[in-house]
């Protein structure tokens, strides 16, 4: 292990700059996926903070008996989606508004706005598909005039997200493959420029494991630190957003060290491929 | 100890290197390989050391067989062998004790076993005052003994020379076979290829003889048919 361990370390002097170039794609790699990781993470918690007062709402048409609406609101509170349904008067409605509306409140007439039924969703049932279903079940009740719900918005941030989700993952792929590739020729060129050394290694009886694993460790140390420059650049970025921008949540410790271990899988995995396959021809 | 059955070994490029060659060596012997240049006196070496497979035929050492031996069962076979060439292959850029404890550190001994093991082989080949010089800056009967001290490092059973001479003058030679005497003295069986007839003449050891992939002669059974071995 010790001789392993020596010759990982010496690969980087032997190459340095196809070493430098190994950690920096891989970095880049992480570092894409960091970027628009960050962007998920932070359009994923404002809407944890949006779809926390997403309601439904239900006007309900002006005269319908109050046992209708009573019994409606039971059946809509029992929906298993809905975690709760009250009834709003005209009078709370307009109380409500006028808070809302401030200086303009009084612009509006008691009686203008119609009696309505606040729907709150369980959390886990906010997102627009679900949110819609509900809304259309209860636009089938006759008393319901017209059913509001920020549709549009919601869906938008959720189609942000998952496009900054998409573009980090197919960026980060690109780069992790091209890392793999990178860290597969270094590993090429590291094992024909160690062939003698490696055909008296086999001479004297070194396994193949042990002839491998100088040349995976350097790949794992180089993944891992690549995945360091990585999460470096990311706090970096999150920063100047956070302080030019907006204040911008980052990673949490648990998902930053898996992002460091990635690099290292990244590259134990570039090694790996390549050394299983030249190591035939030496 | 080292057995070939009806061994044939053909390379897809250059055809038949070797045909129904049967043979037996046993624990402690010195045995030469002689025969013409090209005859096939590396390839019946490399069969021993698990460099070459035969085509046909089974190669036996100790208790792993051509036939059976699988990817792991090369290095537990090349630690019981120790093996020279005509070229020495040291490792140019380390000093002659490194190249020795190289041997040592492949096979996962500890560092404190290592060192005292260097210097007694050292020693044993009659170079222990050039631990620290580098390869080149020996005589090639130098370098050849920095390389038998690494085949022996792990106290091999047999030791396997291929022209270990070939590039050494008389007086050099005359060393080196010296010290493979006494190698054999102390026990270790060793098997010898060389294309110099004179030098086999000299030693009285067993003579094999191959020519064109034949084992024409064997010394051991001078008028039997050169098949006999099993
Ligand atoms: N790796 C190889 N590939 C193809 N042909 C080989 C190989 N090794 C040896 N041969 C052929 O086998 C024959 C015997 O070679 P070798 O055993 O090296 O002879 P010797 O050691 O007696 O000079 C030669 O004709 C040589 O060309
Ligand atoms: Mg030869």
């Amino acid at each position: 292990m010790r001789l392993a361990w020596r010759e990982a370390l010496l690969a980087f002097r032997r190459a340095p700059v196809l070493s430098a170039l190994s950690i920096t794609t891989i970095a880049f790699s992480l570092f894409a996926f960091g970027l628009f990781g960050l962007v998920a993470l932070n359009i994923r918690n404002a809407l944890v903070q949006v779809e926390e007062r997403v309601e439904v709402r239900a006007f309900i048409v002006d005269g319908t008996p109050a046992e209708v609406t009573s019994t409606a609101l039971g059946d809509i509170a029992a929906f298993p989606e809905v975690l709760s349904a009250k009834m709003v008067s005209p009078e709370q409605a307009l109380e409500r508004a006028r808070k809302e509306l401030g200086e303009f409140s009084d612009v509006f007439d008691p009686g203008i706005l119609p009696a309505s039924i606040d729907v709150r969703m369980k959390n886990g049932h906010r997102d627009p598909a679900t949110v819609k279903a509900v809304a259309e079940r209860i636009r089938t009740y006759d008393f319901v005039d017209d059913v509001r719900f920020g549709e549009e918005w919601v869906e938008k941030l959720y189609r942000i997200r998952n496009l900054a989700t998409l573009v980090g993952i197919v960026l980060g792929l690109t780069f992790a493959s091209v890392a793999v590739i990178i860290i597969g020729s270094t590993i090429r060129m590291a094992v024909l420029a160690r062939a003698r050394e490696i055909s008296v290694m086999r001479l004297v009886g070194a396994t193949d494991g042990f002839i491998r694993s100088p040349f995976l460790i350097e790949g794992a140390l180089k993944g891992l630190l690549g995945g360091l420059l990585a999460l470096g650049l990311s706090a970096l970025a999150n920063s100047v957003i956070s302080k030019f921008v907006f204040r911008a949540d980052f990673f949490d410790a648990k998902f930053a060290v898996a992002g460091v271990l990635a690099g290292a899988l990244i590259g134990l995995l570039g090694s790996a491929v390549s050394v299983g396959r030249h190591l035939r021809d030496v | 100890m080292i057995r070939f059955t009806h061994v044939t070994k053909v390379f897809p490029r250059t055809g038949t290197a070797l045909s129904d060659v049967s043979l037996n060596i046993n624990k402690g012997e010195f045995v030469f390989l002689t025969g013409p240049s090209g005859a096939g006196k590396s390839t019946i070496l490399k069969l021993i050391f698990l460099e070459e497979r035969p085509t046909n035929g089974e190669v036996k050492v100790g208790n792993i067989s051509s036939a059976t031996a699988r990817g792991r069962d090369v290095p537990r076979l090349r630690r019981k062998l120790g093996v020279v060439f005509q070229d020495f292959r040291l490792l140019e850029d380390r000093t002659v004790e490194a190249n020795v404890a190289f041997a040592l550190e492949v096979t996962g001994a500890p560092q404190s076993v290592i060192g005292p093991k260097v210097s007694r082989l050292l020693t044993q080949v009659g170079l222990g005052a050039k631990a620290t010089s580098l390869p080149r800056e020996l005589s090639g009967g130098e370098q050849q003994r920095v390389a038998i001290a690494r085949a022996l490092a792990n106290d091999p059973q047999v030791l396997i020379a291929d022209e270990p001479t070939g590039n050494l003058d008389d007086r050099a030679t005359r060393g080196v076979l010296q010290l493979l005497r006494d190698i054999n003295n102390a026990g270790t069986a060793i098997i010898m290829a060389t294309h110099d007839l004179e030098l086999t003449k000299r030693e009285g050891f067993r003579v094999l003889e191959v020519n064109r992939g034949q084992l024409v002669f064997d010394s051991a059974e001078p008028n039997g048919p050169a098949k006999a071995g099993i």
